[in-house]
């Protein structure tokens, strides 16, 4: 790893002085991405800035319709939440499906999103749900945060402070996951609102999307008598692990298997 | 780069130093205070033969800063043994032959560990599905999950939970 300085400011305007007075900052979170990449000298930023001592970015509160997902919580911490577990139960299978125990030890909910790994789970759910993440300086809703592989629309400065999710009737996400990794070879999120439902894929494609005819037919008859190769394998991702006609047909069935829980 | 002073407290000792930032704390442990205990199995986060416990909790030794542990408590594998007594999943390790080589074996220790933190009663597929972070080339890891159920009941038993 390439030398840096590193910082640990006590609450976010610091943390945002700190970094526009830094040549090549980056905000660290879990570090469960940054020092993996660090490590493999992938990226060397100038200073990294510890946002894991600032307060009030882990907290879970309920309000209503909506649940306040503090940025910097980690997946163990909403995996072993009593509000998720009973409001949006199937949140704590997404969680604790993440990588391995002590990977949601560390990473956070947060680091995922700013992210924004195609293969991740968190993206997919987050653009299923009805979700605004909030930054220090805005709030951005969950369909246009993501915009492209491994990008978002957040400036460079931006910290996510935390995620407002509006409560679905209905909410699943199933992932066929690389064995290695955990990471999704493809996953699917249902969230179904009185009158919207919302699929959306991970691991598919080069960003998170909305798989919109699926959508609309689970819009009109939310059942299990989905139409079938909605999404044209051409242009899905290809590599060792799949073709991307098995991708395309893996949508089908693991959107086959979410709605069984309903 | 600027060092920085950190206070972080392994094993019971608190070490106040000066560190640089880019410091891992596998390589603090290993290469600064001589705990090799903790192995590096691989780069990509994946193995678990260097996890530690912090808070009751694995966490994986490679991937951590010494910067984001200041104040912080950290046990490693050298510290479970009280009065020349194994720790009972230790002890359990050993009952199973639940290790060929042993380069996994800390990691798998301090997994388990933290598992029966989490949920002191895990049964077999409880206990495979915790063991997703620990890769060991060896066993087939049937020992290594009779091990656990041994070591967890003996847990269990001492009110070690
Ligand atoms: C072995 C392994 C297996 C994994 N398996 C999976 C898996 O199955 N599914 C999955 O989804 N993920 C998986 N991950 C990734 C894991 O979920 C990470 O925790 C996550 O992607 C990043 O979160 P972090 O908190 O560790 O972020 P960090 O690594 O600290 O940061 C990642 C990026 O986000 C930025 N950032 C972090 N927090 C904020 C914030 N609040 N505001 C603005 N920017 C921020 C950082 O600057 C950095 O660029 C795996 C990781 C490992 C090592
Ligand atoms: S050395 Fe492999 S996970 Fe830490
Ligand atoms: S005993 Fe050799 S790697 Fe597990």
């Amino acid at each position: 790893m390439y030398q840096f300085n590193f910082h640990s400011p006590k609450n976010i305007d610091d943390a945002i002085n700190i970094y526009n007075s830094c040549e090549d900052p980056k905000f660290l979170a879990g570090g469960m991405t940054l020092l993996a990449s660090m490590k493999q000298r992938l990226i060397a930023p100038s200073d990294l800035i510890d946002l894991r001592a600032i307060n009030n970015l882990s907290e879970i509160i309920l309000n209503k319709n909506t649940i306040k997902i503090g940025a910097l919580c980690s997946h163990y911490k909403i995996a072993s939440n009593n509000i998720i577990a009973s409001k949006i139960n199937k949140m704590i299978k997404l969680a604790s499906g993440i990588g391995d125990p002590a990977v949601r030890n560390m990473g956070t909910i947060g680091g995922s999103l700013a992210n924004s790994d195609p293969a991740a789970d968190w993206p997919a759910a987050i653009l299923a749900l009805k979700c605004n993440i909030i930054t220090n300086n805005r709030s951005i809703s969950s369909n246009e945060i993501f915009t492209n592989m491994f990008e978002t629309c957040l400036d460079e400065s931006e910290i996510i402070t935390e995620l407002d999710i509006e409560i679905p009737e209905f909410f699943n996400y199933v992932k066929f996951p690389n064995p290695a990794s955990r990471y999704a070879i493809v996953g699917v999120a249902i969230a179904k609102y009185e009158n919207k439902v919302s699929v959306a894929i991970s691991g598919a494609s080069h960003t998170p999307f909305i798989a919109k005819e699926l959508s609309e037919a689970l819009t009109l008859n939310f059942s299990n008598n989905i139409p079938l190769k909605t999404i044209p394998s051409d242009g899905l991702n290809q590599d060792i692990h799949a073709t991307s006609e098995y991708r395309a047909n893996l949508i089908d069935v693991l959107t086959k298997d979410a709605l069984k829980a309903y | 780069m600027h060092e920085i002073s950190i206070k972080i407290t392994i094993n019971g000792k608190t070490y106040e130093k000066n560190i640089k930032p880019n410091l891992l704390l596998i390589d603090f442990l290993r290469d600064e205070i001589g705990l090799t205990g903790s192995h590096i199995g691989c780069d990509t986060s994946q193995c678990g033969a260097c996890m530690v416990l912090h808070n009751d909790s694995g966490i994986k030794a490679c991937s951590i800063l010494v910067a984001q542990l200041n104040d912080k408590k950290i046990t490693t594998i050298e510290h479970l043994q009280k009065n020349d007594v194994l720790h009972p999943m230790q002890e359990a390790f050993r009952n199973n032959h639940g290790l060929q080589c042993g380069f996994c074996t800390p990691g798998m220790i301090i997994s388990a560990i933290s598992l029966v933190k989490e949920n002191n009663n895990p049964n077999e597929e409880e206990i495979r599905k915790y063991l997703e972070g620990n890769l060991c080339r060896c066993t087939g890891y049937q020992n290594i999950v009779k091990s656990i159920e041994e070591g967890a009941n003996k847990m269990r038993e001492l009110g070690d939970i």
